[in-house]
């Protein structure tokens, strides 16, 4: 039985085997039947034993144990097993594996071998799988070769020099002297790998790239040849002559002409004559039109030649293959920015596109459109954008909702339509937007103050229809309960009357609160809805209060907190409900926080857009690691002088370091404090400190150091007035999500009692959005021997002093 | 070129070529991913798609897949022409070349190749001059194949 047959018949037994652990079976059988050939002597046999375990290998079991045998088969002296053990090198052995270094020897010597057979074996197993090591060891041998050598070696050869500069960059300079050379060849594969070559040297070295430059002109006529001489039957594809060859020599233009306006230019009439007489039918055809248009694109070209570039790819766009559509989108992309009208001439088949089956194209043809949209046809791309958004595949609506989102906001053309824009988009893709979209589209509302009506009766049908969309609902919930009465009245004049009761209203808004669907924070929104409405209906204030007593005691905490404090404002302060629960005012969103001061009351109300975000909760770092910041404290000429001394009793722990620099700067400023007699009067500058808490002798003040803008320093300032020393005490701040908060290390931890020493603690802020600042403190401390904790809201920062 | 991969309908690798140094496990892994995302496309659907970072080119033969995956600058279209190229040649080579040819004669159909591509690029735009330095390499050796089967789906007719 021939050898060969002998592979063949393992292979068909192999396939034969009914399940999988038969065929493991197989395997280990015939695998140890290879390890025993493997180590006997030389039988003839082993490069079958060899292809027999590379076929193992392919279905995916270990072979290593054949490696050996590779270095030892491309050793031998007779082809057949040279050819066999070079394949197993180049499937088992790749750089990391020790025994690749075994065979750059082998390498060598074949490389010089008589057989130019021998010869291309070596010089592929280097350049698929050499490693830098062996890639420096050889590279003179490879430069040799692309010198002196038939073309079938020469070709090799600078694939292999290609090869070898990505391995090893700093090789390149050796190599370029004779790939300047090689541009003189006249055979196609040899043209091919000196082109490849040229283009790796001059991606990778800033001064080849210079001087390539000078070999524009050559090929340049090169490029000519192909495209406008005789039939050559050989290198001919679909009508092309030679694509890959034409392919490449574009590419190798486009890096040496890019910036450069004297190659550029060498190059204009030879890129328009590509671009008009290549026969695109054909992929090979299309495969060097989109190359030119690359290259076009690229380097300095004239405005004529952009023109004709866009033009093809406008042509692509209405090919019926799909993969030229594909293409044509994908290089569109590129240049909408730089030349968006011409691409906006083809925005008609983009839009077209978004309907395609296909869901790379329809991702493609969307990107795209969205980078079209401007002022002048922003209704009828809207359109389109929301049919696409109905019927697009899950992993693009977010996308697609985002990108709706961002254009609105640039170009829309009224308010109204940008309501219904983001109404429409909350409709159909509610569970996919993002979360800013809620109190963006909340601040609209309330900025369209004629459009109230409109929008209240809008929403309100959506409410009824749907109440899974969960910004849909919440956004809804807020309008009913600031414009309930707009919606009883039930007459407005843009859109359909309906005829709406209070209970009808209370129905809905219930459901939402009921639904298992709702989020606890949509939940939130309808409870204050509901609250609010108490003011703007007349009859049924009881249900509504019954309503808010039942939450008083919901398991979500935030729900019972809120019921609670509307529970109490129908009793205690029921006088109080009517100005808490009032309509709120126009709000900036790019306006500071700047309240009017409320108490607690009004904070609820201004609250509610901020609910939804999460508050950080930032403890305050280790001092340890602010020894710097500890200084900074000390150095701020602007930190209010405190009466008796500005630290406590150094009860911070700090690193060792921070401990002896920071306690003697204290000291030095308690000396210096200590020299003045009375309390210093505050620097012109300093700034009004208002008291946030005080309740058990603690006293929490607040400064703020600079104007109300998008970054500020708070010093919060602790003061005990009681009788009893208070010890380990902590500052821990939360802002409104969007805001940056930093503290700093306190001055110390323990409040002696009588207000004999003090605590500062400095808090930058920055809110680079400018959302309403408001901040909880949270105060933890011990007094006489057991723990408190406290927390106080902060809405309104005082303004400093002028 | 990254990598080349053959394999058929139901995920079985035929044929692999990797040009970028992988452990063993990376490649299964990799090849394994790559198989089940590509088996899952529609039949009319685009040949490349974007794949972690790399593109992937692709083409069903018959009942088999020709995938490769190129650098971000190759050019894709002229991807597809290399794959039908060397399909082209194993085709010629094998006579109406099947899926079961490249099976059972795997070891030619990596000669095949490495005579076509060097290190992930071509190396010889002729299709003929390719031909030619298979068949004498292939005179060097003194064993010849004895029997191949009869080619049942020729891969060409068939291409899409």
């Amino acid at each position: 039985m021939s050898p060969s047959v002998r592979l063949q018949e393992m292979i068909r037994v192999i396939r034969s085997a009914r399940t999988q652990g038969e065929e493991r079976g197989v395997i280990q059988r015939e695998c140890a039947a290879i390890r025993a050939q493997f180590r006997q002597a030389d039988n003839g046999g082993r490069s079958h034993n060899l292809a027999k375990l590379l076929y193992v290998h392919m279905l995916g079991y270990p072979a290593h144990f054949g490696q050996m045998e590779c270095v030892r088969l491309i050793a031998s002296p007779r082809y057949n097993e040279k050819r066999v053990g070079y394949l197993g090198a180049m499937m088992l052995l790749d750089e990391n594996q020790d025994a690749s270094l075994l065979i750059t020897n082998s390498i060598k010597n074949d490389l010089a071998h008589s057989s130019q057979y021998v010869q291309s074996l070596a010089l592929c197993t280097l350049a698929c799988m050499g490693s830098a090591e062996m890639c420096r060891d050889l590279a003179p041998e490879i430069d040799r070769l692309l010198r002196a050598s038939s073309s079938y070696i020469k070709k090799k050869a600078t694939l292999c020099a290609v090869h070898i500069v990505r391995k090893v960059p700093e090789l390149g300079e050796l190599f370029t002297p004779a790939a300047r050379a090689l541009l003189a060849e006249k055979n196609h594969g040899v043209l091919h790998g000196a082109v490849i070559l040229i283009t790796e040297l001059c991606e990778r070295n800033a001064q080849t790239l210079v001087q390539f430059r000078e070999a524009v002109p050559e090929l340049v006529h090169i490029m000519r040849g192909l495209v406008t001489s005789g039939y050559s039957p050989e290198h001919t594809v679909a009508g092309i002559s030679d694509p890959f060859l034409q392919v490449r020599i574009l590419r190798l233009l486009r890096i040496l002409g890019r910036n450069n306006d004297t190659a550029s230019d060498a190059m204009n009439d030879l890129l328009a004559q590509v671009a008009t007489n290549t026969d695109s039918s054909k992929t090979a055809g299309s495969a060097v039109l989109y190359e030119t248009v690359l290259t076009v694109m690229d380097i300095k070209s004239e405005s004529g030649l952009r023109v004709l570039a866009v033009n093809i790819l406008g042509r692509f766009l209405l090919n019926n293959d799909r993969n030229i559509r594909y293409i044509s989108m994908t290089s569109l992309q590129k240049i909408v920015s730089t030349d968006h009208n011409a691409v906006q001439r083809h925005r008609g088949t983009i839009v077209d596109c978004l309907k395609d089956q296909d869901a790379s194209v329809k991702r493609r043809a969307l990107e795209l459109s969205l980078a079209l949209v401007s002022a002048i046809n922003i209704r009828s791309m809207m359109k389109e954008l929301l049919l696409f958004l109905s019927t697009c595949p899950p992993e693009l609506k977010s996308h697609a909702a985002s990108g709706i989102f961002n254009a609105a906001e640039r170009y829309s053309p009224s308010q109204r339509w940008h309501i219904d824009t983001i109404l429409h988009v909350l409709i159909t893709a509610g569970a996919d937007v993002r979360d800013e979209t809620v109190p963006n589209l909340i601040q609209l509302i309330t900025n369209a103050s004629q459009l109230h009506c409109y929008t209240v009766h809008k929403l309100y049908r959506a409410l009824v229809a749907d109440i899974s969309q969960q910004p849909l609902v919440q956004v809804a919930c807020w309008c009913i309960g600031e414009y309930g009465d707009s919606l009883l009245q039930g007459d407005c004049e843009e859109t359909e009357p309906i005829q709406v009761t209070e209970d009808d209203i209370l129905d809905a808004l219930e459901t939402v609160l009921q639904s298992h669907m709702s989020s606890p924070a949509t939940r939130g929104f309808a409870l204050t809805a509901t609250m609010k409405l108490s003011t703007r209906i007349t009859e049924n204030v009881d249900r509504i209060r019954s309503i808010v007593s039942i939450y008083g005691s919901c398991m979500d905490v935030e729900l019972q907190q809120r019921a609670v404090e509307y529970n109490a404002l129908f009793k205690k302060y029921d006088h109080m409900r009517a100005a808490v629960l009032e309509k709120m005012p126009v709000m900036d969103r790019s306006s500071m926080g700047q309240t009017n001061g409320e108490s607690g009351g009004g904070g609820v109300q201004e609250l509610e857009p901020t609910k939804p975000k999460q508050p950080e909760m930032m403890v305050a770092p280790q001092p340890a690691s602010q020894v710097c910041d500890l200084l900074d404290l000390l150095s701020d000429p602007e930190e209010p002088s405190l009466p008796g001394g500005p630290l406590g009793p150094g009860g911070a722990p700090l690193g060792p370091a921070g401990l002896m620099s920071g306690s003697a700067g204290g000291d030095l400023l308690y000396l210096l404090g200590g020299l003045e007699l009375t309390p210093t009067p505050t620097p012109a500058t300093a700034p009004a400190a208002v008291t946030v808490y005080d309740k058990s002798g603690v006293v929490l003040k607040l400064s703020c150091e600079r104007p109300l803008d998008a970054s500020q320093t708070i010093t919060l300032t602790a003061t005990n007035t009681s009788d009893h020393d208070v010890s380990s005490l902590t500052l821990q701040a939360a802002v409104p999500k969007n805001v940056q908060l930093q503290m700093k290390a306190p001055s110390g931890d323990s409040l002696p009692a009588r207000s004999s020493a003090v605590v500062t603690q400095t808090v930058l802020l920055n809110n680079p959005n400018k959302v309403s600042l408001k901040m909880r403190v949270r105060l933890s401390y011990t007094s006489q021997g057991s723990p408190f904790q406290d927390t106080v809201q902060i809405d309104s920062f005082p303004t400093p002093g002028l | 070129m990254r990598f080349m991969l053959l394999f058929s309908r139901q995920g079985k690798l035929r044929l692999q070529k990797w040009y970028v140094p992988l452990g063993d496990q990376e490649k299964r892994r990799l090849g394994r991913e790559l198989v089940q995302t590509i088996l899952g496309r529609k039949a009319k659907m685009c040949s490349f798609l974007e794949w972690r970072d790399l593109k992937v080119v692709y083409k069903r033969y018959a009942s088999l897949y020709f995938c490769c995956a190129i650098e971000e600058q190759d050019n894709e279209l002229i991807t597809l022409e290399v794959i039908h190229r060397y399909v082209e040649l194993l085709d010629k080579y094998f006579g109406s070349v099947c899926e079961l040819d490249i099976i059972f004669n795997f070891e030619k159909a990596y000669f095949i190749l490495d005579e076509f591509l060097l290190g992930g690029e071509a190396q010889e735009t002729s299709k003929k001059s390719v031909l030619k330095a298979i068949e004498q390499a292939d005179q060097l050796q003194e064993v010849r194949a004895v029997y191949l089967p009869r080619p049942l789906i020729p891969l060409i007719s068939q291409a899409f």
